[in-house]
């Protein structure tokens, strides 16, 4: 069966913050850095578990900053 | 097969719109007009409206839509948009004018403007954000805010015999004989974002096809205003807003 294998880029620098692509992600790939601010002093997102990631796209679409990127392959 | 290998040019599915500018924009964390703006960028580049979009900004959180989408644009008065754009829209009839309003702008401030402009059935798109709330100036009570609903100016809550009722302005514009399609829609998941890009396709193309006005009505968040944390004020808003601002289609004709 054809497995779906997705990857996401952040613009960390444009990133806020704001957590709605971590609650949009259906397989908790990422997550908001608990220490780590941007030059704007926000805690960005970034891809805390690369692995389950199925690029659906569903953060990107969420994303008021448009910073998410989304990438997919079927593998066969 | 690792990350690297998937991150190449020929897997990218989703990427910036081209039509967004390299702005940061001034919203805060999480706000709607993000991914409004976002959609609207994606649409105007699909539709290949960049040299034919003019928009019209409002005054309030969105006034500075100008400095993030990259088509031509007009700051009305405040509430006088959908004025602006029937001055605009007659004098080049050829092109697709929109105006970009918050519900303090179109519901309060510019309800004459607005609901003339529908009467004439100018073909114009009307992109109505609707959070509920003054969020520029500090999260006042806006003629939308829902009764009980704690602002600056309502800390108790909206009481309907001290402040009257939130007013539906998309059932009354859909009350017009000069709209075509009005339209109430959210973006706070996935799929919402994508009914709410395919409704603004739709009023795009009315105004291509010169059916009259379309208001596309998004109901939104004010995280900041309504003092609650991004992802806390989309599940208020499913579970407040929606049931005095049901989402889906009000008139399509």
């Amino acid at each position: 069966m054809a497995k779906v294998k997705g990857a996401v880029t952040i613009d960390t620098a444009r990133c806020k913050g704001c957590k709605l692509c971590v609650v949009a992600c259906p397989t908790d790939v990422l997550g908001l850095q608990p220490l780590e601010v941007n030059d704007r002093g926000y805690h960005y997102a970034y891809v805390a578990n690369p692995e389950p990631c199925i690029g659906c796209a569903s953060c990107a679409m969420v994303c008021p900053d448009a910073c998410i990127e989304v990438y997919r392959v079927v593998e066969k | 097969m690792n990350t690297q290998d998937i991150i190449k040019p020929e897997n990218k599915v989703y990427a910036r719109p081209r039509l967004l500018t390299e702005n940061i924009t001034h919203y805060c964390p999480g706000c709607s007009h993000g991914v409004v703006h976002r959609i609207v960028a994606e649409l105007l580049d699909e539709m290949g409206l960049e040299d034919k979009a003019i928009g019209v900004a409002p005054v309030g959180c969105a006034v500075f839509a100008y400095n993030y989408i990259d088509v031509d644009w007009v700051e009305a008065a405040h509430g006088r948009a959908p004025a602006v754009a029937t001055a605009i829209n007659r004098l080049w009839p050829d092109r697709v004018v929109f105006t970009y309003q918050g519900d303090g702008d179109l519901a309060a401030i510019g309800t004459a403007e607005t609901i003339h402009a529908a009467n004439r059935g100018e073909n114009i798109v009307i992109i109505f954000i609707n959070n509920a709330i003054y969020g520029m100036t500090g999260g006042q009570m806006a003629p939308t805010t829902l009764l009980g609903q704690k602002t600056a100016t309502t800390p108790y809550g909206r009481r309907a015999d001290l402040n009257g009722f939130p007013i539906k302005m998309s059932d009354v514009l859909a009350m017009l004989d000069g709209t075509c399609y009005v339209t109430r829609q959210a973006v706070h998941t996935p799929a919402t974002v994508r009914k709410a890009k395919a409704a603004l396709k739709k009023a795009f193309e009315n105004a291509i096809a010169k059916k009259g006005t379309s208001v596309v009505e998004i109901v939104s968040t004010c995280n900041s205003g309504w003092k609650l944390s991004p992802a806390d004020s989309n599940a208020w808003m499913a579970e407040h807003m929606f049931e005095k601002y049901p989402l889906g289609d009000i008139k399509n004709v």
